[in-house]
């Protein structure tokens, strides 16, 4: 997926508000059980340089948000943490992310059995056009996860009922997975991110595209997988931000200005780029 | 914005200007709408057109006239040896038998002139089905049977009404007595119009009334089935290749470029290749579907993998997200994922395909396929032609019986065409359904 910048857009609002991006990251980047550790990446598409020197680590059974306004690099490095940016040629990777200590970007890794540990959720519903069962079972065939029939049924229960959607499906399993409502869909593919285990759950605006309602069963939903899974969630709304995550990433221009507990990056944000944005000045 | 002091139009002058305008955009719309009806009533008219000419000239052809003689089937007369075997019955008297029971049925005519112009009523390939019957039916010798065989292509075309009775003897190619002959044998109620057996069961004949096209039809089948087990696979592969794993770099951009090429270079230009590398270089035999085949399939397979790559290109990326986001591997998401999505399509491409290499006659002629062959192909290695070589080569015949035969094998050809068709919209139907 292309990573769209509106240059002028992003050059205006700093021109107008005559702020430099600082250097160095404001705030604590480290936590002391990180789960993952990004180290000094960098990432550019072909000549554009979209993220610029960003150390951050990832807590261990924590959800932390990253906001900043469009095209800040925020959703780009989301994409670094599962190597879903290999998918693009012109992008290219540098610096060290780490998982459980283990450099993701070394050769030795295979990028199948890390997006077995990562797993991702986007920002438009996809799931796959088969029934709402093999949706979720696809992911544990394919990695060998179930070794019978019940326990793949045990696999696609479960992981349907942590993701809310038990009740309202186990009636239609063999119903095709696009003839859920939006909310319902991202459930899914909630449900099927879960199902094969993985220790970090990525969601890039997972909300976006769904209505108020289903947008709070969702963020309900996150509230109790952050007890298993650390999450990492990419969001448009600061509101979102507030109420479902631990600490709080801001992005600008492909740099990481600020990160903090989320109390303090709403209350009291140590810079002005952030203080601006959370209170709607621009973004 | 030289004049400083404009201040817009007033909302007045505004509305006015804007009722002119719609007026003019209705109008542009009816033209619009009016030029498509013209045109999609001009294609139907075409086309019914075409069906029409095509119908009333072909459905004749599927029916001919046969005449019923009853044989006394004489053991010592037809299988001197009686071993029942066919090379003993080539030693038998067929055309005796038959000749009798005619001569019976038309009074005992006296004269050698005579004989001869009542041998002219019946096909010459009578004793042929009267031997083939005779192996079917050994029990039936010694009684009498009565079989139907196919009369002369210029009686049948009398008896169609295309020769006049009013033209003079000397300019028409059936004599007076042969007329008197065919009333006689009218009179009896011998003569009958029926679905022709020849048409379907008989093969390339230069007798109109025998020649058939079960040949050409075998061997159309098997060229078909050697150009899409070839050019199926390798155009999915190929577009799978350079849609989804093939760095774009110029090596592909050219490879590219030649496949859009390729789609448009003349059918004859692959014959002559096929000529010159199959049958030249490599040594293959001339006429056979194998050859055929694999001509056909590097002419289809640029439009398997232009339509191939345009269904891969429309299966949404949110899904090879979905696949990738799961942990599939490449190999995984495109055959889990993208070729199942992608399948309709790239069964429509080629569908368009094949039926595109079913009408194909020159490349098929470069290579040889339009000799005369009496055998039915038994396999892709035995020489044979195709329907629309068979057409090709009926149409050139002189006789007059052929142009129905000609119109009867086109009506075979489309009807094999919309049965593929057809065939092709029940898989993709039933491939979309699983999903």
């Amino acid at each position: 997926m292309e990573i769209v910048v509106s240059d002028s857009m992003v050059q205006n609002t700093n021109q107008v508000e005559g702020r430099a991006v600082p250097e160095k990251t404001l705030g604590n980047i480290h936590v002391d059980n990180p789960r993952m550790t990004a180290r000094n990446v960098d990432v550019f598409y072909g000549d554009k340089h979209a993220i610029d020197n960003i150390s951050l680590d990832i807590g261990a059974s924590q959800v932390i948000s990253f906001i900043g306004p469009s095209g800040c690099g925020k959703s780009t490095f989301l994409r670094c943490l599962n190597r879903m940016n290999d998918t693009i040629d012109i992008c290219q990777v540098e610096g060290e992310i780490k998982i459980d200590q283990q450099n993701i970007y070394d050769p030795a890794i295979d990028v199948v059995s890390l997006r077995a540990r990562v797993g991702m959720v986007f920002q438009k519903p996809n799931p796959f056009p088969k029934s709402i069962f093999d949706n979720i079972a696809y992911g544990p065939r394919i990695h060998g996860l179930a070794a019978s029939k019940v326990e793949l049924d045990q696999i696609v229960e479960s992981s349907l009922q942590r993701a809310g959607l038990w009740e309202e499906v186990k009636d239609r399993l063999d119903q095709p997975g696009t003839g859920l409502s939006g909310g319902q869909q991202q459930r899914l593919c909630i449900a099927r991110a879960i199902a094969v285990s993985p220790e970090v759950i990525l969601m890039d605006e997972p909300c976006s595209a769904l209505d108020p309602i289903a947008t709070a069963k969702v963020e309900e939903l996150i509230h109790e997988l952050r007890e298993q899974y650390t999450i990492v969630i990419v969001t448009h709304s600061m509101q979102q931000a507030a109420r479902v995550s631990d600490r709080t990433a801001y992005f600008h221009l492909g740099k990481l200005v600020e990160v903090g507990e989320t109390k303090q990056i709403f209350t009291n944000p140590q810079h002005e780029l952030t203080q601006d944005y959370i209170t709607g000045r621009f973004g | 914005m030289t004049d400083r002091t404009y201040q817009g139009l007033d909302p007045q002058q505004a509305a006015e200007r804007v009722a002119a305008s719609i007026n003019l955009r209705k109008r542009k719309e009816t033209r619009f709408v009016w030029l498509g009806k013209t045109a999609v009533a001009i294609a139907l008219g075409f086309l019914v057109l075409l069906f029409a000419g095509i119908l009333t000239k072909g459905i004749p052809g599927l029916f001919q006239y046969y005449v019923t003689l009853d044989l006394q089937l004489d053991a010592q007369q037809l299988d001197p040896s009686g071993q029942m075997t066919v090379e003993s019955l080539a030693g038998g008297d067929f055309d005796g038998v038959i000749r009798a029971s005619l001569y019976e049925a038309l009074g005992n005519p006296e004269g050698r002139k005579a004989k001869r112009e009542a041998r002219r009523l019946i096909s010459s390939g009578s004793s042929q089905r009267l031997m083939t019957y005779v192996l079917d039916n050994p029990e039936q010798l010694g009684s009498t049977v009565s079989i139907q065989f196919a009369v002369d292509d210029d009686v049948d075309t009398f008896l169609r009404g295309l020769i006049s009775r009013e033209t003079p003897e000397a300019d028409r190619r059936i004599s007076d007595q042969l007329i008197n002959y065919i009333d006689a044998l009218n009179a009896q109620g011998r003569i009958s119009y029926e679905i022709s057996d020849y048409l379907f069961f008989g093969s390339a004949s230069r007798d109109a009334e025998m020649a058939g096209i079960r040949g050409a039809l075998v061997g159309s089948i098997f060229t078909l089935l050697v150009c899409i087990v070839i050019a199926f696979p390798l155009g999915v592969a190929t577009a799978v290749y350079l849609e989804e794993m093939a760095p774009k770099n110029r090596l592909t951009e050219i490879i590219e470029i030649n496949i859009n090429n390729l789609a448009a270079v003349p059918s004859v230009v692959f014959g002559i290749m096929g000529l010159a590398i199959f049958i030249v270089a490599f040594g293959m035999p001339r006429s056979i579907p194998l050859v055929g085949g694999i001509v056909l399939a590097l002419m289809t397979l640029p439009t398997i993998i232009i339509s191939s790559r345009a269904a891969i290109r429309a299966v949404p990326p949110s899904i090879r997200d979905a696949a990738l986001g799961v942990g599939a591997s490449k190999m995984q998401t495109i055959m889990h994922h993208v070729l199942p999505l992608a399948m309709p399509g790239m069964l429509t491409g080629t569908i368009i395909g094949m039926a595109q290499a079913l009408g194909e006659t020159a490349p098929l002629l470069m290579i040889g396929m339009v000799a005369f062959i009496v055998d039915v192909p038994a396999g892709v290695t035995d020489p044979g032609t195709v329907l629309p070589v068979q057409i090709f080569m009926w149409a050139d015949f002189a006789e007059r019986m052929f142009v129905q035969k000609t119109s009867a094998a086109i009506i075979v050809l489309l009807a094999f065409l919309i049965s593929m068709n057809a065939a092709a919209i029940l898989l993709r139907k039933k491939l979309e359904r699983r999903w």
